[in-house]
């Protein structure tokens, strides 16, 4: 059984929601560049110019990319033969978060539901971190982690379909969930788009479809193509940049499907806004 | 499309020229509200009660701020999303406001307000936090520091980047521009 210090857990948290805080991933910018290229509506060019500017003076100066600095959001590979000395995993990656957030001078946007109050005082810093636990072989921990906006997590959706929906429904739905969110998620967007298993795991895996990186397809052909034709669906919406107007408003649409009941056909929709700040550490 | 320089509190001869899609630096002092401080704002305005700072001609930036870094005034301070303050808006509009700083659509009942108030709805680029909060020279908090980014804050910009979305006539650059791009399948 491998033992892992607590600390060496707070410290790799610390580090990627700083980093993220201030530097957008690579995947992330070259997306944006090449969306700015081939962007036809002047204004929506401009936009995306800004965005790029936003990004370079925020890595330079070490300025949060954007004021919403997100909840904390992690999914968790442990292996089976490996064990934390010194405390509890969760209890690390949620002081990990605090420390990142206090330190990186990132917003504490975490709130009590009705009263709306700030949980820093009480709880802890952006704390609780959502964290998605899975069990997997090996001797090693996998951290994921993305910082996810508010504004782009308002506008997702899911809804069980019947059956007979099948792909034509979902690009429908997606279509549809994209369009009435306009500008407000702040494209151009990612879209993970979560197929198959039950409610909640179509829920689970649209978020977790927006760790993906942007250039990557699905390694799955029928599941790329669908990608591919969800994306041009949805650029063909015309809604562009910060709602412009244009002709790219998404980056990518990544799709994870899973096997689902006889009955059903879950489909949830997680839109990510421009800022896709994301990244992993294997310790 | 035109670029103004235009100077806070705004006036009804400043607001009336502008058209959705023109670009416009902002100078001056304007008020920082979202959702939480919307509410107490229009309840004192509906109970009779001061307001914390004068309505009359002023900007609403709909924003919750980073921290500052030590040294500077204010952290980063990109737009949220606008239609949360929709069921307020009127009323800031109704009792002198001339402006709002967000990002996404607003509802007809604001688009109606701009058009019967001479207000205006700018656009500011969302996500671009870093850039936007360069143009804050000071920032003081004024009222309910509990609420922590959501506080209300009075601060001074400096050509401050924004885009008329809705204009005292009654369009919208969202639509426009929308249906200036979208491909009919």
């Amino acid at each position: 059984m491998r033992e892992i210090e607590f600390d060496v857990i707070v410290k790799a948290v610390k580090d990627m929601i700083m980093h993220c805080g201030t530097d957008l991933p690579q995947d992330t910018y070259d997306a944006l560049e090449a969306a700015m290229e081939a962007e036809k509506s002047p204004v929506s060019k401009e936009v995306i110019r800004q965005i790029l500017e936003n990004a370079n003076i925020a890595k330079d100066e070490k300025r949060p990319l954007c004021q919403d600095t997100g909840l904390a959001v992690f999914f968790v590979n442990v292996g089976e033969d490996v064990r934390i000395k010194g405390g509890l995993l969760r209890d690390a990656i949620n002081q990990g978060t605090e420390e990142g957030y206090t330190e990186g001078y990132l917003r504490a946007s975490t709130c009590e539901p009705f009263s709306r109050l700030n949980l820093k005082d009480t709880v802890g810093y952006n704390l609780p971190a959502i964290i998605h636990f899975d069990i997997v072989s090996g001797d090693k921990i996998d951290i994921e982690y993305a910082a996810k906006g508010g504004g782009s997590e308002n506008v997702s959706r899911a809804k069980v379909f019947p059956p007979a929906a099948g792909k034509d429904g979902i690009v429908e739905y997606v279509k549809e969930v994209i369009s009435d969110a306009g500008g407000n998620p702040c494209p151009p967007i990612t879209v993970g788009v979560g197929i198959g298993g039950t409610f909640e795991k179509a829920v689970i895996s649209s978020k977790h479809a927006l760790f993906r990186d942007l250039e990557t397809k699905h390694e799955d052909p029928e599941m790329a193509e669908l990608e591919e034709r969800i994306l041009t669906e949805i650029n063909n919406l015309g809604i562009g940049a910060m709602g412009m107007g244009g002709t790219k408003t998404a980056l990518a649409v990544h799709i994870e499907s899973n096997p689902c009941h006889i009955a059903s056909l879950p489909v949830s929709v997680n839109v990510q806004c421009h800022s896709s700040r994301h990244t992993h550490i294997t310790i | 499309m035109a670029t103004y320089t235009l100077t806070t509190p705004l006036t009804s001869e400043d607001t009336k020229k502008l058209v959705a899609g023109d670009t416009v630096l902002l100078n001056g002092t304007i008020y920082t509200a979202r959702d939480a401080a919307h509410k107490r704002l229009v309840d004192l305005i509906e109970a009779g009660e001061a307001l914390p700072f004068d309505l009359e001609g002023s900007v609403i930036y709909f924003v919750g701020p980073t921290p500052p870094k030590p040294g500077d005034p204010i952290g980063s301070a990109g737009p949220t999303t606008s239609y949360r303050m929709d069921s307020y808006s009127p009323t800031m509009l109704k009792h002198g406001s001339k402006g709002m700083i967000g990002k996404g659509k607003r509802n007809e009942a604001v688009k109606d307000a701009c058009v019967e108030y001479d207000g205006i709805y700018f656009g500011a680029t969302g996500g671009a936090g870093a850039l936007l909060g360069k143009q804050i020279r000071s920032a003081e908090v004024i009222a309910y520091p509990e609420l922590g980014p959501e506080a209300v804050r009075k601060i001074t910009v400096e050509d401050f980047p924004v885009t008329v979305v809705n204009d005292t006539k009654g369009n919208d650059i969202y639509q426009m521009g929308r249906s200036q791009y979208e491909v009919k399948s």
